[in-house]
């Protein structure tokens, strides 16, 4: 725009330094902490500058917190889930686009309805299920009187059962149970022009190899953007994993926050190591919000509009 | 939106969409309708099955002036936080928009904030506003006593909803930053030539365009506030001091997990899924014709 307006710009400056501060602040406040020893982070009050206990501080919160192995299942959780809806909802948006069968809408509202419930607001029920996932099929088998023909005849009482608890199944599954991807290829797909699909079906090219040849490589600037929008959120995800792991062993990176928050038993607390722990969970988040930025941005929009 | 050349094998079509619909129903489907099965009944204490009890888990949860509580809790938690974090984004998404030196750089920094998990963001904030360390807890050395979250439940609201708020403006950002930027320059242009300042196009022409987005985000917030809170309570008050902070998802939890109660605890959830429910209808509905500008 070509306009002079140099109080407006100096207000602009302002308000966007400002806004700068305020946003980066909670960042720096954490990053300086974890460089402070335990006299340094209780210093009333505390001073900015970073300390030179850095590595140490990284060193306590990497043993207490056992990240070794909680990283490791965070980026299990996070790949799987990831991994996991991109093809999953891949495959079924080109079930609902590309085909025609009789009850495709009603499916595709079925999918799409996922949308409105988020996992916490269902967290009692899908608990539930987690414990016992073959319970649905059970409860099918018992109301058709099924399992009681079976047991007369074969004198065979049925009980399924399936716990996903405290396994990657569980973790993982429930959280690939919503329409976000389905939703974004469907809108691709739709844009995808007619034309390429008659001239490969008359090159002699089936559904799977129309698929795998001409779509996939079409929607990598989709995938990159649903896997940039799913790995941030899958590594986030706190109270579905905290329910249905109890064994610590299954446990994730951003479950041991919690336990590294000092208590005031036995002198300072030390929160030089609970921010350097919470430094350790939020890099690998954002970093790939900061170096995806573009894929992130453009998933974000294109999943919730 | 149909498209003219398809497939026609149904067998294919279904083996491709079954295991997404599996996940669904499993996940989804059969767990929404046990929870209203459960608000329904009533669990055995020796066993034996349920017992239907009709509306009767209705009448003690809302008999409950906890339960009140907690919803009146979350009601502030949703405006306040709703409320700061739309206005902050939509004051830096519209000066950023002006395209000023060094807009790049701030574009990115201030989507960082949604990077971060809600736990994470409440471990930080905790200790920002702990009132024994030197950041907000500093006050205290003025005026002693002034600063506790720990017993001031008023206190511990604030502190939650700005971890929350904080968050959300990253996210808010970047949709307000989108919607400013579709519109097209040359309306703004335009408006400049006939003589309107910045600060009046703000107002009357980049404001009502991005009205869409204002209310799609509205809906998203709210919505946000009801499920998002349970990460950033969990880790900063657990529903403290005195219930002072205990939403709704945050009681469900509690009573369900906790105290084990699953009929009270699936009845709580009916109401936050009507709630959330009636949202997003409001958005898809209301919302959609309302907010019209060509």
């Amino acid at each position: 725009m070509i306009e002079r307006t140099p109080v407006l710009n100096a207000l602009t400056h302002l308000i966007l330094i400002t806004g700068l501060v305020l946003v980066l602040l909670p960042f720096v406040i954490v990053l300086v902490a974890a460089t402070k020893d335990l006299q340094g982070v209780n210093q009333v009050p505390m001073s900015l500058i970073p300390g030179r206990h850095l590595g140490e501080n990284l060193a306590a919160a990497w043993d207490r917190a056992d990240f070794g192995l909680k990283l490791v299942n965070s980026l299990v959780v996070a790949a799987g889930v990831t991994a996991g809806k991109i093809v999953l909802a891949a495959l079924s948006a080109f079930s609902i686009v590309f085909f025609r069968y009789r009850a495709r809408m009603l499916v595709f509202w079925l999918i799409f309805t996922t949308l409105m419930l988020p996992l916490e607001v269902r967290i009692v029920p899908t608990y539930a299920i987690a414990a016992n996932a073959l319970a649905p099929l059970q409860s099918v088998l018992d109301l058709t009187g099924l399992s009681d023909a079976v047991a007369w005849a074969t004198d065979i009482q049925i009980h399924l059962e399936w716990n996903l608890l405290n396994s990657y199944t569980g973790l993982i599954l429930p959280l690939i149970a919503t329409a976000t991807g389905t939703f974004l290829y469907r809108q691709f797909f739709l844009t995808v022009p007619d034309e390429l699909l008659e001239a490969s079906k008359m090159d002699g090219a089936g559904a799977m190899r129309f698929f795998v040849e001409i779509l996939v490589p079409l929607s990598r600037t989709n995938m990159l953007a649903l896997a940039a929008i799913l790995f941030v959120y899958s590594w986030n995800q706190y109270l579905w994993p905290l329910l249905v792991t109890t064994d610590q062993s299954f446990s994730t990176a951003v479950m041991q926050l919690k336990r590294m928050i000092p208590t005031f038993q036995g002198g300072l607390p030390d929160w030089n190591v609970a921010m350097a722990a919470t430094l350790i969970v939020m890099v690998p988040p954002l970093l790939v919000v900061a170096l995806m930025q573009r894929w992130f941005v453009r998933g974000l929009i294109a999943t919730e509009k | 939106m149909e498209k003219r050349a398809f497939f026609r094998n149904r067998t294919l079509a279904w083996l491709l969409i079954a295991p997404q619909l599996l996940l669904v129903v499993l996940f989804f489907y059969w767990p929404s309708a046990q929870a209203l099965y459960w608000a329904f009944t009533l669990e055995q204490p020796w066993g034996g099955g349920n017992e239907w009890v009709g509306l009767e888990n209705f009448r003690a949860i809302f008999q409950d002036a906890a339960y009140w509580g907690s919803i009146g809790i979350s009601f502030a938690y949703a405006a306040l936080a709703t409320g700061i974090a739309m206005a902050g984004a939509l004051v830096l998404a519209l000066f950023v928009d002006r395209q000023l030196r060094g807009f790049r750089a701030y574009r990115s920094v201030f989507v960082w904030p949604y990077a971060i998990a809600a736990p994470a963001a409440a471990v930080a904030f905790r200790f920002i506003f702990a009132p024994e360390s030197g950041m907000v807890g500093a006050l205290n050395a003025l005026w002693p006593g002034l600063w506790n979250p720990q017993i001031n439940g008023v206190q511990a609201l604030v502190m939650v909803v700005l971890c929350h708020a904080w968050i959300w403006i990253g996210y808010n950002f970047i949709f307000f930053l989108a919607g400013l930027q579709s519109i097209p320059r040359s309306l703004i242009e335009a408006s400049a030539m006939d003589g309107s300042g910045a600060l009046r196009r703000m107002l009357d022409i980049q404001l009502p365009l991005i009205a869409p987005t204002l209310f799609f985000l509205l809906v998203i917030n709210l919505t946000g506030s009801f499920t998002d809170s349970f990460g950033i309570v969990d880790v900063m008050t657990e529903g403290g001091p005195a219930r002072g902070t205990e939403v709704m998802v945050y009681k469900i939890y509690f009573d369900g997990f906790k105290g084990l109660d699953y009929s009270g605890a699936a009845a709580q959830s009916i109401v936050l899924m009507l709630l959330v429910m009636i949202l997003t209808f409001v958005q898809f509905r209301w919302v959609e014709r309302r907010v019209h500008y060509g």
